[in-house]
């Protein structure tokens, strides 16, 4: 039987402050020419927290409107956002800075992050009222440090600091005074990719009612590496996340393939489920730090709001076959092996139409295409073009030069089985994973069948190999597949049968003698 | 244009001498493959990367402006389905220009 997919959330991370500091354009420039234009003009095109939960395409990323939607929002989007809108979602929630501090705090295990006692009490009481977070223990809030303490360790620079506007409320410190695996900056970076891995999994316990003590195994699939100079990416991500919220039956690991990991992390976990090794993984990734503003300096330019001030994460729970839940048929699995070829085309066909061949599913019977969901009015301006929208034309001019479709129709095929770009360009969030959610629901309510989750991504940039990589999947709506294994009776039901079979025979045999 | 393919085509003139240099560009937005084409001719226009300030005036175009010279079978293969989903003319016009404007070589 196929594993389902029972839950998804979503989480957004305002982080404006993190982004002057930690963001990699901003550091570059720093380093650079301290006293660049752009540095100077940058605070002016941060956004409020409330604009940016207005925002269309975050209010599309937890749920709280459909991505197809924002074809009826004017462009800009950003001047046209719905005011008033709610930072709690449907599939999840946008997290203020403030917070996010607080629950930084919270997943330090090494006493590394240091906050201030006032800010201390405003946050705690913040995160006391959080639903997400309801009933978490949050004692750890309650061991403070004095300002000047702060001050020291940043000015000394030992520390990164943890900053809302002028306020210095706190610091992470680094771990090691030699090693840079351990420095205050890859600490900061690797405890808010925690963080927000953390708030992530807190929101799907919460909208999908799954408990921690159920979990098996967690699979985290984010960009960044854990370690120490003897072994930089050693990890583990995965269980040091599930500690802090309480899977206490789980263990884990780290998976990672740039943009495509989410689409790996995912087969691997159906795969780990079908073969009846887990009854329940997770998956799960928090958000980079360092691409905070990483188009910034092209936003600034042409005078638009920094709207890359948002990290992202997301958190998807893969299980056993109810007969509810949309499916994961591992037997139409695509992926770009390593003799498929580098050109647009031979990647295209060896993600999406070699699997769907395998299996005689023509490209028209795939509702849905899930892409990487970059928002387009991030990646435009700075020359990368509408990502989605390009991969969409990439799939439909496919199935043009193969047939299945006619060239005057590709259009109306992006139309119908693509939406626009929503997500945040944090390399693997945006990779099909967003739709999953809302093509989950979309199942359920029975409006569409199948869709095709599709990750890509860019290993050339690790300067290890040339290649490029991808992976895909199907979901579809369950068929009911408990009736399925068995030819039409329910498994428990034969199981019943021949337990009273065989007690009419214990029983007969017994009469005989 | 980034730095590190700057510094490649830096190294690569410097090494066979710029009139035996043809860039063939493969960016997918019009914008983007004219300031690729505006790097290796004019210098790098963000005046970030190694070419920042150096006039190298190489001969540069986009693949779509090659289909004649490239054999029909390979072209196929490799650039058909992208040539199906790019706005084809403003890339040409744009990498074009650039050419006319800073190139020296292969006008």
């Amino acid at each position: 039987m196929f594993p389902v997919i029972k839950g998804a959330a979503y989480a957004l991370f305002h982080t404006p402050n993190i982004l002057l500091d930690h963001g990699t354009t901003q550091t570059v420039e720093r380093a650079k020419n301290p006293n660049s234009d752009y540095l100077k003009a940058l605070p002016e095109h941060l956004r409020s927290f409330a604009d940016c939960v207005d925002y269309a395409p975050n209010q599309a990323y937890i749920g709280n409107i459909l991505p197809k939607s924002l074809e009826q929002v004017a462009k800009p989007w950003y001047e046209n956002s719905r005011k008033g809108a709610n930072r709690f979602g449907t599939r999840g929630e946008i997290m203020p800075e403030d917070e996010f501090y607080g629950v930084m705090k919270l997943v330090d295990s090494f006493d590394l992050v240091l906050i201030e006692e006032k800010f201390a009490i405003e946050v705690k009481e913040l995160l006391a009222k959080h639903p997400a977070f309801a009933g978490a223990n949050l004692s750890k809030l309650d061991k403070t440090s004095d300002e000047a303490t702060i001050a020291r360790q940043v000015e000394a620079h030992v520390a990164e600091p943890l900053r809302l506007g002028n306020r210095l409320v706190g610091c992470v410190r680094q771990a090691h005074d030699s090693d840079e695996s351990l420095s205050a900056h890859i600490i900061f970076e690797n405890i808010s990719a925690m963080a927000s891995a953390v708030v992530s999994v807190r929101n799907l316990f919460l909208k999908a009612g799954l408990d921690p003590r159920a979990v098996d195994y967690i699979i985290e699939c984010s960009e960044e590496a854990c370690g120490d100079m003897n072994q930089r990416g050693g990890g583990n991500f995965a269980k040091a996340i599930g500690e802090v919220v309480g899977c206490v039956n789980a263990t884990g690991s780290d998976t990672r393939g740039f943009c495509a990991a989410p689409a790996h992390a995912m087969v691997t976990a159906a795969a780990l489920v079908k073969a009846g090794v887990y009854k329940n993984v997770v998956v799960v990734a928090g958000g980079a730090t360092a691409k905070l503003g990483m188009n910034g300096k092209d936003h600034a330019k042409k005078n638009l709001p920094i709207l890359e001030d948002i990290m992202g994460g997301f958190a998807i729970w893969v299980s056993e076959n109810d007969g509810i839940n949309p499916i994961i048929r591992t037997d139409v699995v695509g992926r770009h092996t390593i003799g498929s070829g580098s050109s647009p085309q031979s990647v295209m066909q060896a993600i999406v139409t070699d699997p769907l061949d395998r299996n005689n599913i023509k490209l028209t019977e795939v509702d849905l295409f899930a892409v990487e969901m970059q928002n387009p009015e991030v990646t435009v301006p700075a020359g990368a073009g509408d990502v989605p929208l390009a991969n969409y034309k990439m799939i439909a001019a496919l199935g043009v030069k193969r047939g299945d479709i006619e060239r005057a129709d590709l259009n109306s095929f992006v139309e119908k089985h693509g939406m626009p770009g929503f997500a945040p360009t944090q390399g693997h969030v945006p990779s099909g994973v967003p739709v999953i959610g809302l093509a989950r629901e979309a199942m359920m309510k029975g409006e569409i069948k199948r869709a095709m989750i599709i990750g890509k991504g860019s290993l050339f940039l690790a300067r290890m190999t040339n290649l490029f990589d991808g992976v895909s999947f199907v979901m579809e709506a369950n068929p009911g597949t408990t009736k399925q294994a068995t030819g039409g009776i329910d498994e428990g039901e034969v199981r019943k049968l021949i337990a009273e079979a065989m007690r009419a025979l214990a029983e007969s045999l017994s009469d005989a003698k | 244009m980034d730095l590190e393919n700057q510094r490649r085509v830096k190294e690569l003139t410097e090494k066979y001498g710029a009139e035996n240099i043809v860039v063939v560009l493969g960016g997918a937005e019009a914008e983007a493959a004219g300031l690729a084409a505006e790097t290796v001719t004019a210098g790098d226009p963000t005046f970030a990367g190694p070419l920042a300030g150096v006039q190298l005036g190489l001969a540069v175009y986009h693949i779509f402006e090659l289909k004649e010279q490239v054999d029909a079978e390979i072209y196929e293969e490799q650039i058909s389905m992208m040539e199906m989903v790019l706005d084809v003319p403003a890339i040409n016009a744009e990498v074009g220009n650039m050419r006319d404007s800073h190139s020296k070589y292969g006008k």
